[in-house]
């Protein structure tokens, strides 16, 4: 053998990695059989970083394809209910730059509630069919009514409605959702004293 | 003597004390309006109990707990229910919150109450109950309802009991005069949270600032068992819970635990106070000690004052001089926080009113960038990186805050304190974690509102295809009977007429039909039987009616003529009709006869008319 070998060191080499190649070419396709990976792992990442509005304002049908669409790489920064939060949390775990909100897809606004006014409501159910996450309740000809803690605030449902009778109603602040702000920022002014002999 | 511990980090900002110490405790008396907030303490709030207009006694619930975490609210003296409406309450934010307003009526009369005798043969679930319905709640800061803390649960035993008489922040003396004055209460109520606990070790933590405290406590604890008053080296933040744990016992409480995890229970020194009120006198908790201090009031003293007593009366007491002071806070001046109005009532956890003129607390300095000199990491008692928190604060990067422990900051402001740069960290970590709380509420929901869409997908997907499944299975039941009759007729496929054939066939049949009528009714005709259709008798009366008005006018006895004529006709008609149903036997009979009768009637008035007619 080991004569062989040396006989013919150039084929032997060959032999060698010709035999590494198929020994480590087969344990690697058997792998990709075996520990093959369901769906798209990074577009299910994404998916749970959006905010599931399912509002479509980001030009999808949908948070799932919109993640999908991420996962292609299409833009991060199309989906004004997410705002800045999602936008910094999508940067992160795509390792790009963060982005500013498009405002081509709507700007960023305070969470909102959809309120039926009930006394206008006659009974359509048409709300219920563009309602995304089924947070409306009702049946046809009886009155319908939101579930405020399902509701996404994805707006919907005030387009369908042929009497008017949806409005969205923002957040507002209580004593358990109030918050601290963010210290504003010093202009320079304040800070260096010649920077406020000039401005003086 | 046990051993004391030092905690990391620390700052000695000035102490100021001493301008409040040299008064007694003084009682604030009764002002003219007392506001009750409905929430005084951390969980629920409470559900008020009386409406505007009820006349309430001293003592009396006016609010009652909701749940278990929760306190009620008493009313700390007699009078009447004003108003239960939005006022101003003491927090950082200044907005309004529900509150039963009392017009106090001068009398100070007391609700029946009374106190154990013996608490040792009281239970512990018993005195708890007694707690809870006193409405105590953590009196340090917090305002934790004291009956939830101090329920334990068998899973994890308390073996120390630790009362916390530290108060590190500066200008702060309210636990300090207690110290002084009323030592044995304090000894006294720590007894029965202890008893409560089943404790066999119970440490009360004093800073040694406050030597004349130390002394008068030390000498009440004498005859009680157990009692060790321990003095330990002032340093701020020493009266942060875990880090009083920490001094005293050497341990750390763990990251996101509590004290009870170490079989260590921490409580105020004010709180024994209102236990032992509470239990030995069944008083609950109307009053508590205030510091009013501040360079602005001439006579800086310690106050006991009835809970809901608006601040402005507390600040009149000691002379305050409203144009010195710019900004009045509440609690001390490194963790309290600045009051919008004058008129925020105390509540439980008020310790302390400070009204500093400017120079003494000037405003903060503007901020500037931060230079990484790590001073307040060095300051800092719980070992966090503040400059680094800050960096991702700014850049709101959750996830590197979350992992660089930003919910173990307690916010007392050491780093703040000795920033060079004036940065105010505190409030970017207190704007931090409200936002990376909000963060995870969010994902939450939006989890929430993910399963939704998708089951509601998944239901829409489903509905679909059963409706194709229906659609499928009519189809197939269409085409397997389309074969079934198929094979009865299998000429008919080959015989598939072309619509000429069919249009030819329908005509054939219509002739045929319309033969078939003409024939039918020529053979009536044949049968001498007129076809009694409606048809036939409409157009007859139509054809008739239009030959009465072709006809030329007839005279008047003419027409009657001629209605006779009709007249015997339809009579004879009748007759005829009537003899053939009496011999067929059929019960028209009845109804025949009697219109025989009426045309014979209308031909006798007929002719009675054509004599008339003819005598004229």
């Amino acid at each position: 053998m080991y004569e062989l070998i040396a006989q013919y060191p150039f084929m032997a080499a060959i032999l060698a990695l010709v035999g590494l190649g198929m020994a480590f070419g087969s344990l690697l396709g058997f792998a990709a059989i075996r520990f093959r990976t369901e769906g798209d792992p990074i577009a299910d990442q994404i998916n749970a970083i959006l905010p599931q509005t399912q509002c479509g304002q980001c030009g999808f049908p949908g948070c799932r394809p919109y993640a999908e669409a991420i996962a292609d790489g299409e833009a991060i920064n199309k989906c004004p209910p997410g705002g800045e939060a999602t936008i910094n949390d999508l940067a992160t775990l795509l390792d790009v730059e963060p982005m500013p909100l498009d405002e081509e897809h709507g700007e960023e606004k305070p969470r909102a509630v959809a309120y039926i006014r009930e006394d206008e409501c006659i009974g359509c159910t048409k709300c219920i069919q563009a309602c995304p996450v089924d947070a409306i309740l009702g049946a046809a000809k009886l009155m319908h009514t939101v579930i405020a803690s399902e509701c996404t605030g994805c707006d919907l449902c005030v387009e369908p409605c042929p009497v008017d009778c949806i409005d969205m109603i923002t957040e507002e602040t209580t004593l358990q959702t109030w918050k601290w702000p963010l210290p504003a920022r010093v202009p320079r002014e304040l800070v260096i004293a010649t920077d406020a002999e000039q401005a003086a | 003597m046990r051993k004391v511990w030092d905690i990391p980090g620390g700052v000695h900002p000035p102490e100021n004390k001493a301008q409040s110490v040299t008064r007694p405790i003084a009682s604030a008396g009764i002002p003219d309006v007392l506001i009750y907030p409905l929430s005084q303490h951390i969980g629920a709030a409470a559900v008020p109990l009386v409406e505007k207009g009820d006349l309430v006694l001293k003592g009396q619930m006016i609010a009652e707990a909701m749940g278990f975490v929760s306190a009620p609210v008493h009313a700390a003296t007699s009078g009447r229910v004003t108003a239960i409406e939005e006022r101003v309450i003491a927090h950082p934010s200044g907005m309004h919150a529900p509150c039963i307003v009392i017009e106090p009526d001068g009398e100070n009369r007391w609700i029946e109450h009374s106190g154990l005798e013996d608490y040792t043969s009281a239970t512990p679930a018993e005195l708890l109950s007694i707690i809870h319905d006193a409405g105590v709640a953590g009196m340090g800061g917090a305002g934790f309802p004291s009956a939830v803390k101090l329920s334990t649960r068998p899973d994890t035993p308390i073996h120390t009991l630790i009362i916390n008489g530290t108060e590190c922040e500066p200008y702060i003396t309210s636990d300090d005069m207690l110290m002084r004055e009323r030592a044995d209460e304090i000894v006294r109520g720590t007894e029965i949270i202890a008893h409560i606990l089943g404790v066999s070790s119970i440490i009360i933590g004093v800073e040694d600032n406050k030597p004349e405290g130390i002394a008068s406590l030390r000498s009440a604890a004498e005859h009680s068992a157990g009692i060790e008053v321990i003095s330990f080296p002032t340093k701020y933040p020493s009266g942060g819970e875990k880090q009083l744990i920490q001094i005293l016992t050497g341990q750390e409480v763990p990251s996101g635990g509590l004290p009870s995890a170490l079989g260590i229970v921490c409580q105020n020194l004010g709180t024994t106070v209102a236990v032992h009120h509470a239990v030995d006198r069944g008083e609950p908790l109307i009053s508590r000690i205030i510091t009013v201090t501040g360079d602005s009031c001439r006579e800086p003293a310690n106050y006991e004052v009835l809970l809901g007593t608006p601040a402005s009366h507390l600040l009149e007491l000691s002379g305050q001089q409203p144009e010195l002071c710019e900004r009045l806070i509440m609690g001390g001046p490194m963790m309290g926080f600045a009051l919008e109005s004058a008129e925020v009532p105390v509540v439980k956890t008020t310790n302390c009113l400070l009204a500093p003129t400017r120079a003494e607390l000037p405003p903060a300095a503007p901020q500037q960038a931060c230079i990484r000199c790590g001073i307040c990491a060095e300051a800092c008692p719980a070992s966090l990186l503040p400059q680094q928190l800050f960096w991702y604060a700014t850049a709101k990067e959750y996830e590197k805050l979350e992992a660089h422990n930003l919910f173990d900051c307690i916010e007392c402001g050491a780093c703040s304190f000795v920033c060079p740069s004036n940065i105010p960290l505190v409030q970017y970590y207190r704007a931090s974690k409200a936002d990376i709380r909000r963060h995870h509420l969010d994902h939450e929901r939006s989890e929430r509102s993910r399963a939704r869409f998708e089951s509601r997908q998944q239901r829409i997907e489903q509905e679909e295809a059963e409706k194709q499944a229906r659609r499928q299975a009519r189809r197939e039941a269409a085409q397997a009977r389309a074969k079934e009759a198929g094979t009865k007729q299998p000429s008919r496929s080959d015989a598939a007429p072309d619509a000429a054939d069919v249009i030819r066939a329908a005509i054939e049949r219509s002739q045929a039909k319309k033969q078939a009528a003409a024939a039918q009714s020529q053979a009536q005709a044949d049968m001498g039987i007129e076809p009694d259709s409606a048809q036939d008798a409409i157009d007859r009366a139509m054809a008739k009616r239009a030959a009465a008005a072709a006809a030329p006018k007839l005279s008047p006895v003419e027409q009657l003529q001629n209605n006779l004529a009709s007249v015997q006709s339809r009579i004879s008609k009748t007759g005829e009709k009537l003899e053939q149903a009496r011999t067929t036997g059929e019960d028209t009979v009845s109804i025949l006869e009697s219109s025989v009768a009426k045309l014979e009637a209308k031909r006798d008035q007929i002719l009675a008319e054509i004599e008339e007619l003819g005598d004229s």
